[in-house]
């Protein structure tokens, strides 16, 4: 093989830095965010489960209802009713943003514009 | 069972007829699935907002200042001074408040007033026209609402509006706020970012809760607002008894913004 040598050590340097983030993190068990919940509440808007996984989306919907339908009353499924706000109601009980958004977002590299507008309860520096 | 080409063809009929009705029985089935929302029972309402400003009784730059203020406090508006400032609600002379209405021997007095000049949440809004996004829309009760989260600073609006109502974002607004400013941001609303215009809102946020906008309340009954479409209405009220103009009417866009003169 013509430069076979070459060859083989650039596929080996290749495969090795491929794999390093695996060798890095081998053996290490993956940690869960630990996060503080309010202490003033200990319901959200819908249920646990549901806040875990589909917030994106409730946030989403909540933008469009509030700003482009002018409703802005969101009624959960226990019929409890909420402003629709991610300042004034979300941000209400999550009073601190690095201790709870951050968290998770920073964990999983995530780095939704958010807070580019809108200002956190923490205030601005 | 004999295959054969007229079976064959029947079969594919009612196939083909099956899959276009599928669909929509299935919607139907499903009864649709009314969103869990509501507007606030507290809210105020109406089918076209106006606003109508006594020009008789606010009109000097230190009588608006106080307006301009609460308006640019609650809505986080910075100062920057440089021809990139940002406003919402500012003074203009007769001059530039009433291209189409000069005359060279106008009452002094009138030529002499300063005019409060915002948005004018026209019935037929150029600025939304324009917008390549939706970000900019009229509300079915009048209001020219911006999405802040859809606006590409495209700039075509600002090109659109005939009143320089619109503010663009040169540079990243909360750099123009002081240190002691930023702790004294209304934590209600939020502030823009760099690349997107604003403009007023004729305060949709306070009237979803009952409140009139802030500049109608700071201004000590100088401003009317209320309901056009209803000849009840405050606004309509003094609109039979006063003499009022509205901004550039041959531009067609139907202002809902009127001076009493």
């Amino acid at each position: 093989m013509h430069y076979g040598g070459k060859i083989i050590i650039g596929l080996i340097i290749f495969i090795g830095l491929l794999l390093s983030p695996f060798a890095f993190n081998m053996g290490k068990a993956y940690k869960q965010p630990k996060l503080k919940l309010p202490a003033k509440e200990k319901k959200c808007v819908e249920s646990l489960e549901f806040m875990r996984t589909k917030h994106m989306q409730l946030l989403d919907e909540w933008r469009d209802w509030a700003l482009r339908d002018g409703k802005r009353v969101y009624v959960n499924h226990e019929g409890k009713e909420f402003e629709i706000s991610l300042q004034n109601t979300c941000m209400d009980c999550h009073k601190n943003k690095a201790d709870f958004c951050d968290k998770c977002h920073n964990d999983a590299g995530v780095s939704p514009y958010c807070w580019d507008c809108h200002i956190q309860p923490e205030g601005l520096k | 069972m004999k295959q054969n080409r007229r079976k064959f063809i029947k079969f594919a009929g009612a196939a083909a007829a099956a899959l276009c009705v599928a669909p929509n029985v299935a919607k139907a089935a499903s009864g649709g699935h009314a969103a869990p929302i509501m507007t606030n029972p507290k809210g105020l309402s109406a089918k076209r907002w106006a606003m109508v400003i006594d020009t008789t009784k606010l009109n000097t730059v230190e009588a608006l200042q106080p307006l301009i203020d609460v308006c640019h406090k609650i809505h986080n508006v910075p100062n920057i001074d440089s021809n990139q400032d940002v406003k919402w609600l500012w003074p203009g002379s007769y001059e530039e408040t009433f291209t189409e209405q000069l005359n060279p021997h106008l009452d002094d007095a009138v030529k002499g007033r300063a005019y409060a000049l915002l948005c004018n949440h026209c019935d037929n809004p150029p600025c939304v026209r324009v917008c390549p996004t939706k970000a900019t829309f009229k509300r079915p009760d009048g209001i020219v609402a911006m999405d802040y989260h859809r606006c590409i600073g495209c700039r075509y609006c600002m090109a659109g509006c005939p009143y320089g109502s619109r503010s663009f974002n040169f540079s990243e607004p909360r750099e123009h706020f002081t240190e002691a400013e930023l702790k004294e941001l209304d934590p209600k609303f939020p502030t823009r970012m760099r690349g997107v215009v604003e403009k007023c809102n004729f305060c949709v946020e306070r009237l979803a809760k009952g409140e009139r906008p802030a500049c109608v309340e700071a201004s000590k009954g100088a401003m009317y607002f209320g309901d056009l479409s209803d000849p009840e209405s405050e606004v309509r009220q003094v609109l039979r008894e006063r003499f009022t103009l509205r901004r550039k009417p041959t531009a067609g866009t139907e202002p809902s913004v009127y001076y009493i003169i």
